[in-house]
């Protein structure tokens, strides 16, 4: 099935639109690009589009209910919401240190789920 | 009362006021102090929990709080002491500071201070929103806080007004953790945030941006039911018979952001009325010798990591001045904004080297020419392919001190 998306480029405050004409496996930038750099965003966007996933995970016992989280990789925006799902099961105990791994094999994708910051624990009875 | 002493105080424990104090010491200041009157440091950085920190600063994309840590843990590694929960009252023109905790009042004679109170976000009433008073009108920035500090979510149909960055990333943060969120209502003719927020927070996830449209009417009681929303003509007045009504539980507002410098007026310091921050030089230094501005109670910025190399160099600047060593003022000239600008910083120019000037074009424009005037005569020029007020401009130009300058204003202009 071949489709035509209309692809906003973010390299450079000009914000090309380029046209690209994709069947899932190969693409055609078609018009729009004023510059070599935006055609590799282009295709990219158009085949294969990740982003950098960050959200929060609950934390039991600690200075603060949640803990800021990334996603080790870039992540392909189709699975975006199956690794959000997995965050939102899970629960994490203080104390927390930045960088330490929350979730292996997020949304059973070959990405992990990192701590960006740290947490205390608190003292419970 | 509790009297003490110290080199370089910074008011505001938030990016600014961390890498003016980092720098401060580095430059030699023996007693920094930093005082801040929340819990915490790295001030808004902690809810921030999205990437894109630091990319122009330190070449990798951080998120907030990892932005925040990598400065914290600097700031104590130079022994910079810190002083939470502390709120300063006042200062003089003596450089004495007022401030008071749990436990007492203090007051502390400065051999400089540095300003970083950030800035506070414009609410309904700037906006002057008619209609009821039901909860669920919130700042973005306060959504953002709740939402990913306390885990609070604030409603689950949700419309944006005003598309500035804070407004952009919550729309998809909304998203994430399960909201509808209706559209992002904006009355401008373009995006007030970056590009990269809006094909990233609105576009990937099929949100609307209205452009050319506000919420004319605010409807609801206790709970909000409802916003009015409406199409603007090119004065940005309602055009009747464009309403619409949106059934909504939560209104998000991203007006804008207000540099906070209450401290600043309260000594007689001279503040810009457009940038709503101190008038500074070159040094970033105010009105009042010895107090330096910097980071969003200077101007808005829209990355930390300019903000945080402005900051330095006001750090730096203001050590110096408790050194006994700041740049001695050789004239005094006004930089004024000229055709569309909306305005410059610094203000003023007091010395011959190195100015960088930092600017916003008043509307989003192609192959435009940036001069910086004295007068007739040229001081400095550069060919911009593209200008967005959304976009600070910076320049960086030499001054030769064999520059004759006349009486008149330097002017920098866009055209």
């Amino acid at each position: 099935m071949t489709s035509r998306k209309k692809i906003t480029c973010i390299l450079c405050p000009i914000g090309c639109k380029i046209v690209v004409q994709s069947n899932g496996k190969t693409a055609k930038i078609l018009e729009g690009n004023k510059c070599k750099k935006g055609i590799e965003y282009a295709y990219h966007e158009a085949l294969d589009p990740k982003r950098m996933l960050t959200s929060s995970v609950k934390v039991i016992h600690g200075e603060w209910p949640l803990v800021s989280v990334k996603s080790s990789k870039p992540v392909p925006k189709k699975y975006l919401f199956d690794i959000l799902n997995d965050i939102k099961q899970t629960s994490i105990k203080a104390p927390i240190t930045i960088g330490q791994i929350i979730i292996k094999n997020a949304g059973k994708h070959d990405i992990s789920i990192i701590a960006t910051r740290n947490v205390k624990k608190v003292q419970t009875e | 009362m509790i009297h003490q002493q110290a080199d370089v105080i910074v008011i505001g424990g938030g990016p600014a006021g961390l890498a003016a104090a980092v720098s401060a010491k580095e430059t030699g200041a023996k007693r920094v102090v930093i005082i801040e009157r929340n819990t915490w440091l790295g001030g808004i950085l902690p809810q921030c929990i999205h990437d894109g920190f630091g990319v122009e600063e330190l070449g990798e994309s951080l998120t907030g709080p990892e932005y925040a840590e990598r400065y914290i843990s600097r700031a104590t590694q130079l022994n910079i002491e810190t002083m939470t929960e502390t709120m300063v009252l006042e200062f003089t023109k003596d450089l004495e500071i007022i401030a008071v905790n749990k436990k007492g009042i203090y007051l502390i004679q400065a051999g400089a201070i540095v300003l970083a109170m950030g800035c506070r976000e414009k609410t309904r009433w700037h906006a002057l929103i008619p209609g009821t008073r039901p909860s669920g009108i919130y700042t973005a920035g306060v959504a953002q806080g709740l939402i990913n500090l306390y885990n609070i979510m604030p409603g689950n149909n949700v419309v944006i007004l005003g598309s500035g960055d804070v407004g952009l990333i919550m729309a998809r943060r909304l998203t994430f953790e399960g909201a509808k969120v209706q559209g992002v209502i904006e009355i401008l003719p373009y995006a007030s945030g970056l590009p990269r927020n809006v094909v990233q927070c609105l576009d990937d996830y099929g949100i609307p941006l209205f452009l050319n449209h506000t919420v004319v009417e605010i409807g609801g009681h206790e709970r909000l039911s409802h916003v009015l929303v409406a199409q603007v003509d090119e004065h940005r007045n309602m055009i009747p018979g464009t309403e619409k009504k949106i059934p909504c539980d939560t209104l998000l507002l991203s007006l804008g952001l207000i540099p906070e410098n209450e401290l600043t007026a309260a000594v007689g310091i001279a503040l810009d009325p457009t940038t709503q921050g101190p008038v500074v030089n070159q040094d970033y230094e105010t009105s009042l010798r010895g107090v330096y501005s910097c980071g969003n109670s200077l101007q808005v910025y829209d990355t930390v990591d300019v903000l945080a190399s402005h900051a330095q160099k006001a750090g730096h600047c203001a050590a110096a001045f408790s050194q006994g060593r700041s740049n001695t003022f050789k004239f005094e000239k006004n930089v004024c904004a000229g055709k569309g600008v909306t305005y410059v910083v610094p203000q003023k120019i007091t010395t011959y080297g190195s100015i960088k000037l930092t600017l916003r074009a008043k509307k989003p424009g192609k192959k435009q020419q940036l001069h910086v005037k004295n007068g007739e005569t040229l001081l400095f020029t550069k060919k911009l392919p593209y200008v967005n007020p959304a976009n600070m401009i910076q320049v960086t130009f030499s001054l030769a001190n064999t520059m004759h300058l006349s009486k008149k204003d330097i002017e920098v202009s866009l055209q």
